[in-house]
């Protein structure tokens, strides 16, 4: 089980938190259908390090962005996401 | 080498057994193939025995960067059914089940196929009118099944908590007494040996690293033992498939997570079928050694690892011993997880992929082990002929773009479908 150190309430378990997409999936208002399409359909999916957002669900229930590794699980950095931590 | 009879096992009381020869060889690759298959996994090896077999293409090597059969084809559950509701998944799923009823007699190869009922449990009204909606379904396209009432599920299955106030009360139960299960280890080396004795050469210990481009088009496969040149190059790869698809640049409609199961200490027969359950996720089947198989959720959070963490095995284990109270007193023996491609519709993928001579047979989520017969021939074909069987045609790569999808659950563009 993974520890998630929230920026808001410290290191928890895994179990308070959920995960949601990755960052690059994110679709932009504004986006051409074209790249609505790939973002909502595809995923880069990496043997490696990729930015995921999760939710402190059981928590403060902030959303957080996780830039996580998916063969060793370890975590490299955790922000809180707002506008300005999507692309 | 010979077949496999009763007569080869008379013969062995008279010699000590000492005839016996290795199932399949342990070539060294050559510089070329016809086609290329990367993974030896069931689907896979598979896909090689009917290129050779239905096709008569037999210059053909498997791809296996540790030992055939060690990722999901050895990690599953074993289940085999065709019971889903939507008319592209029948047409594929019955036609494998009909496989999977002469696959033994097929590969010369005891696969331990035991059709002994696929049970799914309803636990409320809503429950039996979706069972109803899904056998119907069913029957329309000729496959069958049965809705049982309560009194004829607690027949079936005694070991089921059928009393009022069970945590999850039953209230019937639609039956495919075609489904069972079968030996997972011995259908990918059922067809490794059969795709040898074809010329077929598997290549284990050899890891794809990129790929040989002529243009647009592959040509090739980089490997650890070297280059090697193909006409046509077949991705088959499970939960990897992202990885080794992006070696050619493209980006698939997957998302690799980790499915874990577990099995119990052998016991005496008590679960005579298949249970699985149309409200909860947890499926309850015994092995032929009496070990009690169960699984469920996948772990919803993207992972190669082929580990997962235990509170999702403890969900499952709390919905079986919920549903069948006397496997708490079981101990667990081994818990284990695979690299699952989890699609976004909840369907595979078998097709031409946009790189030229470049195909991809992936996206199988948790429901993989079943169709490893109707996977491995519907995409000889497509690979023999550079163009999709029919009944392999609705899964092709280009369906998430035409909005065509085949969505079993009716979740979306998410990879987590529960």
């Amino acid at each position: 089980m993974l520890l998630i150190t929230c920026p808001h309430c410290g290191p928890r378990a895994q179990t308070e938190f959920s995960y949601e997409r990755t960052v690059d999936s994110v679709v932009q208002p504004g986006a051409a259908p074209a790249e609505a399409m790939a973002r909502l359909f595809t995923r880069a999916n990496p043997r490696g390090l990729d930015d995921e957002i999760w939710r402190h669900t059981f928590g403060c229930r902030a959303w957080l962005v996780l830039t996580r590794h998916r063969m060793t699980h370890a975590i490299t950095a955790i922000r809180a996401a707002g506008p300005e931590a999507l692309p | 080498m010979t077949s496999y009879s009763a007569l080869g096992l008379l013969r062995g009381v008279f010699n000590d057994q000492s005839h016996w020869q290795p199932a399949w060889r342990d070539p060294e690759p050559q510089a070329n193939y016809d086609v290329i298959i990367i993974g030896g996994g069931g689907h896979g090896l598979a896909t090689a025995y009917y290129l050779a077999s239905v096709h008569g293409i037999r210059n053909v090597a498997v791809l296996e960067k540790s030992w055939i059969g060690g990722g999901n084809t050895g990690r599953n559950t074993t289940l085999v059914r065709s019971n889903y509701r939507q008319k592209p998944l029948h047409d594929f799923f019955e036609f494998g089940l009909k496989m999977w009823e002469h696959l033994s007699d097929e590969l010369n190869y005891n696969v331990m196929f035991s059709p002994r009922g696929a049970l799914m449990l309803g636990h409320s009204d809503s429950d039996m009118t979706r069972l109803a909606e899904r056998g119907d379904a069913m029957r329309v396209d000729s496959i069958d099944a049965e809705l049982l009432s309560r009194d004829q599920v607690a027949k079936l299955e005694p070991q089921l908590d059928m009393s009022r106030d069970a945590r999850f009360p039953i209230e019937g139960g639609l039956i495919q007494r075609r489904g069972g299960t079968a030996r997972h280890d011995a259908v990918a080396w059922g067809y490794a040996r059969g795709a040898d004795r074809l010329g077929v050469d598997i290549i284990q210990k050899c890891e794809v690293t990129g790929f040989v481009r002529q243009g647009d088009a592959v040509v090739g496969v980089e490997t650890t033992r070297g280059r090697i040149g193909a006409g046509r190059v077949a991705i088959c790869v499970a939960g990897h498939s992202g990885h080794v698809a992006a070696m050619a640049g493209l980006k698939l409609p997957v998302e690799s997570q980790t499915l874990q199961a577990l099995v119990t200490e052998g016991v005496k027969p008590m679960i005579n079928g298949v249970i699985m359950s149309q409200s909860l996720h947890c499926y309850i089947s015994q092995s032929d050694k009496g070990g009690i198989v169960m699984g469920g959720d996948p772990d919803n959070w993207p992972s190669y690892a082929q580990r997962g963490q235990p509170m999702v095995t403890q969900g499952a284990i709390a919905q079986a011993i919920a549903l069948v109270p006397a496997l708490s007193r079981l101990r667990m023996l081994r818990t284990w997880g695979g690299v699952t491609d989890m699609s976004f519709d909840g369907s595979p993928i078998i097709g031409p992929t946009p790189v030229p001579g470049l195909f991809l047979n992936g996206g199988w989520c948790y429901g993989g082990f079943k169709a490893t017969p109707a996977s491995g021939w519907t995409y000889a074909h497509t690979l023999a002929t550079g163009t999709p069987h029919k009944l392999n045609a609705p899964f092709d790569l280009g369906r998430f773009a035409r909005g065509d999808t085949i969505d079993e659950n009716g979740v979306g563009p998410l990879p987590n479908h529960r």
